[in-house]
Order: structure tokens, then C-alpha cells, then sequence
């Protein structure tokens, strides 16, 4: 699972009020390298829950990875940004699409509710009864 | 199912879809591409293939996605498979919120560009594709592609304008479809088909005053063998989840 998908899930246990942004718990994860797209990387940003992203990357022990506001357009747009590793571009990139949990949970910030990771697959099931009316 | 059945069930069908759709319009390369009931993957995978960004592929069978991340890999996809739900059991969460430490120039945006789905046709359970078309029409920003029998094409077109947000819809060709008994409610062995293909078109979400306005509290859950809508509220901000629930006929 990228953390763009991450980005985009939330909880609806009973109880729930948000139920967004799921906390991470990271057991194993991995990188697949991708090719930087800086096009979709600034039509994504303006979409991102940054917040929610920059906890993510937390959760995962790699604190230095995204500052703590977003990066600018003008950052994102500046000339060999792709190519530099460490432009704003590049990390972006990299948390959003090259960082891969493959084991682990999300877990509801309003109900502690535990959603495994296994394989890479988030399961969101719920029971019947622990859907949000 | 292994893939090579898979290929011989949905092989013509799948594959002529996705190229068609992208030869077509600039739906899927570069894009964030949800496919909803997903299934074994093909349109996950056909869209992977034709280099969306981000597929999200949301099933309610766990072992469906198990298949469909095998035949991901086979083909080296990136992709990404969400086993979903029974209820309203996961969200795509769409209208993605304004944040404290964002500037006001960022827009609300959905995440979600184009919905690709090949849904139940409404046969078992009435509506059951319309709902589909009218949970894509609240998902995607660009397209939503879809498969459905061409016997009910006037119905869908009429309430998928009318009722489901849509600003056009249409439909890019007609196919014929080998529907091999599946479902203890199928009644013959094999049935042979025609099933149109269409795109439809959202309305722009500033368009939309019972999207953004609708009372944020207000939860659609419709139970089993279905999908759902919910709207929601995030600090403030609405976000627009769609949960998705495709039940298999018991």
C-alpha cells in the first residue's frame, strides 16, 4: 500500500467520528523505485492531506523526509528537480508513490479499530455490526 | 480463477475496453485510477498497463485480490489492491480537505481522476448498476468507464443524466460478451450478450450544490451486494467517501 492510498482511506467503525486520518503502524515496508512524474506530483499536491501524509512518514521513522508544510508550487516546478534526490519534488515523490507498507495496520484515531496490512493489501472489513450507522 | 482463465473469459472484452478508452481520451495515462468491484484485476491491470499513475483497486473478496496482485505482478504493474467491505466498510476518501498548514491557493480537489468498473448488470439485484454509475459519477473528476447490457441503454442514460451527476454520457461501442454460467442464478450454461461500453462525464464539483451542501452528517449505507455513498465531514471540511460494497448473489 502507498501512502497515497493512505491518504485517501478512512474508518467508518461505529464510533467513528472522522475516522480520518488512520494512524500507521508499520511492521515492514519496502521501496519500489518509479519514475518521478512532476506533472501529477503538482496536480496531487493541492489534493494530499498533507498533515496526514507528514504522520504517515513519521510513523514509518523517516522524520526528515517531508517538511512540515508542503512544498511550494514554485519548488516543485524548479528546473532539475527530478533529477536532484533531494528536491522537494523528489521526496514527495518518494513518499507518495515509491514507499510501500507491506505489513502492518491502520487503526482508527477515534476508535483504536485495527485494519491489517498483510501483502500489501489493507483490509477494511468490518463486521456488520461495527459499521457506522 | 488463474490468470490464463481469466484471459479466456475476459481476454476480448478487457483488453479492447482499456485502449479504446485511452485511445479515446486522456482518461487514464499519468492519472489516479480507481476501479471499483475490481475483481480479478483486469481493469486494474489494463489500466496500469496503459501507465495510469495510481490504480486502487477495491474488491469486497480478499481472495479475488489475492489473484488479481498475482497477475499484477506477472505483468509488473504497479498496483496497489484494497480488499474491501461488506458495508460501508471503507472509503475512498475524495474531497480531500484544506489543512491548517496549507495555503489558502491550494483548491479542494478529489484525488480520485477516473473510475473503471465492469458492475453487476442490475439483473439479480435491480439498480445495482446504477448505483455503481452513480458512486463513480461521485468518485471520479474526469470519467467514469463502464460496462453494462445494451438492453437497458436507454434507462441507463436517462438516469444517469437525470439523477447521477452526470454531464454526458455515452456510449464508445457496442460488444459482445460470452457470460459463462458464474451464479447458481444463472440459469443456462453460457450466455451470449451485448453490452455497451460508455463514458460518462461528471459535473464539475463546484457544479454540484447537493454534493457540496449536503447535510455532512448524512450517510448513505445501503447493505449488502451494493454500494454506498456517505458524505462526511473532516475538520471542517467535507470529504465525499464512497464505500463500496459489491456482495457476490448468494
Amino acid at each position: 500500500m502507498r501512502l497515497l492510498t493512505h491518504n485517501m482511506l478512512a474508518s467508518n467503525a461505529r464510533g467513528a467520528v472522522t475516522g480520518y486520518p488512520l494512524k500507521l503502524q508499520v511492521v515492514k515496508w519496502s521501496t519500489k523505485e518509479a519514475e518521478p512524474n512532476p506533472e501529477f506530483l503538482r496536480g496531487m499536491l493541492p489534493k494530499i492531506d498533507w498533515p496526514a501524509l507528514v504522520a504517515a512518514t513519521q510513523a514509518l521513522g523517516l522524520p526528515e523526509l517531508l517538511p512540515e508544510a508542503p512544498p511550494t508550487d514554485a519548488e516543485l516546478s524548479a528546473e532539475g528537480a527530478a533529477a536532484d534526490e533531494g528536491s522537494a519534488l523528489r521526496r514527495l515523490h518518494r513518499a507518495l508513490l515509491e514507499i510501500h507498507i507491506e505489513e502492518g495496520a491502520l487503526v482508527c484515531p477515534d476508535t483504536d479499530r485495527c485494519f491489517p496490512i498483510s501483502r500489501g493489501v489493507p483490509n477494511m472489513l468490518l463486521h456488520e455490526d461495527e459499521v457506522r450507522n | 480463477m488463474k490468470l490464463k482463465q481469466l484471459e479466456g473469459l475476459l481476454g476480448d472484452l478487457q483488453q479492447f475496453t482499456a485502449p479504446k478508452a485511452e485511445n479515446s481520451f486522456d482518461d487514464i495515462t499519468g492519472k489516479v485510477v480507481a476501479d471499483f468491484g475490481c475483481g480479478c484485476g483486469t481493469l486494474s491491470v489494463a489500466s496500469s498497463l496503459l501507465d495510469a499513475e495510481h490504480v486502487v483497486g477495491i474488491d469486497i473478496d480478499p481472495q479475488s485480490l489475492e489473484l488479481a496482485q498475482e497477475n499484477a505482478a506477472d505483468l509488473e504493474c504497479k498496483l496497489l489492491m484494497v480488499s474491501s467491505c461488506q458495508i460501508a466498510l471503507w472509503k475512498v476518501v475524495c474531497l480531500n480537505q484544506l489543512s491548517a498548514t496549507t495555503d489558502m491557493h491550494y483548491s479542494v480537489g478529489l484525488l480520485v481522476d477516473s473510475v473503471v468498473m465492469n458492475p453487476p448488470f442490475g439483473t439479480s439485484r435491480k439498480g445495482a448498476d446504477m448505483e455503481f454509475i452513480s458512486m463513480g459519477l461521485k468518485v471520479a473528476t474526469r470519467a467514469v468507464y463502464s460496462l453494462h447490457k445494451t438492453s437497458t441503454r436507454e434507462h441507463i442514460k436517462k438516469v444517469a443524466l437525470r439523477n447521477c451527476n452526470a454531464i454526458s454520457a455515452e456510449v464508445l461501442c457496442e460488444l459482445r460478451y460470452n457470460l459463462p454460467r458464474t451464479y447458481k442464478f444463472h440459469k443456462q450454461n453460457e450466455v451470449d450478450i451485448a453490452v455497451d461500453f460508455w463514458r460518462f462525464v461528471p459535473r464539475a464539483r463546484d457544479e454540484v450544490g447537493h454534493v457540496m451542501n449536503l447535510d455532512l452528517d448524512c450517510e448513505f449505507v445501503i447493505a449488502r451486494k451494493s454500494i454506498s455513498l456517505s458524505i462526511g465531514n473532516v475538520r471542517g471540511r467535507p470529504i465525499l467517501m464512497g464505500c463500496l460494497a459489491k456482495g457476490r448473489p448468494e
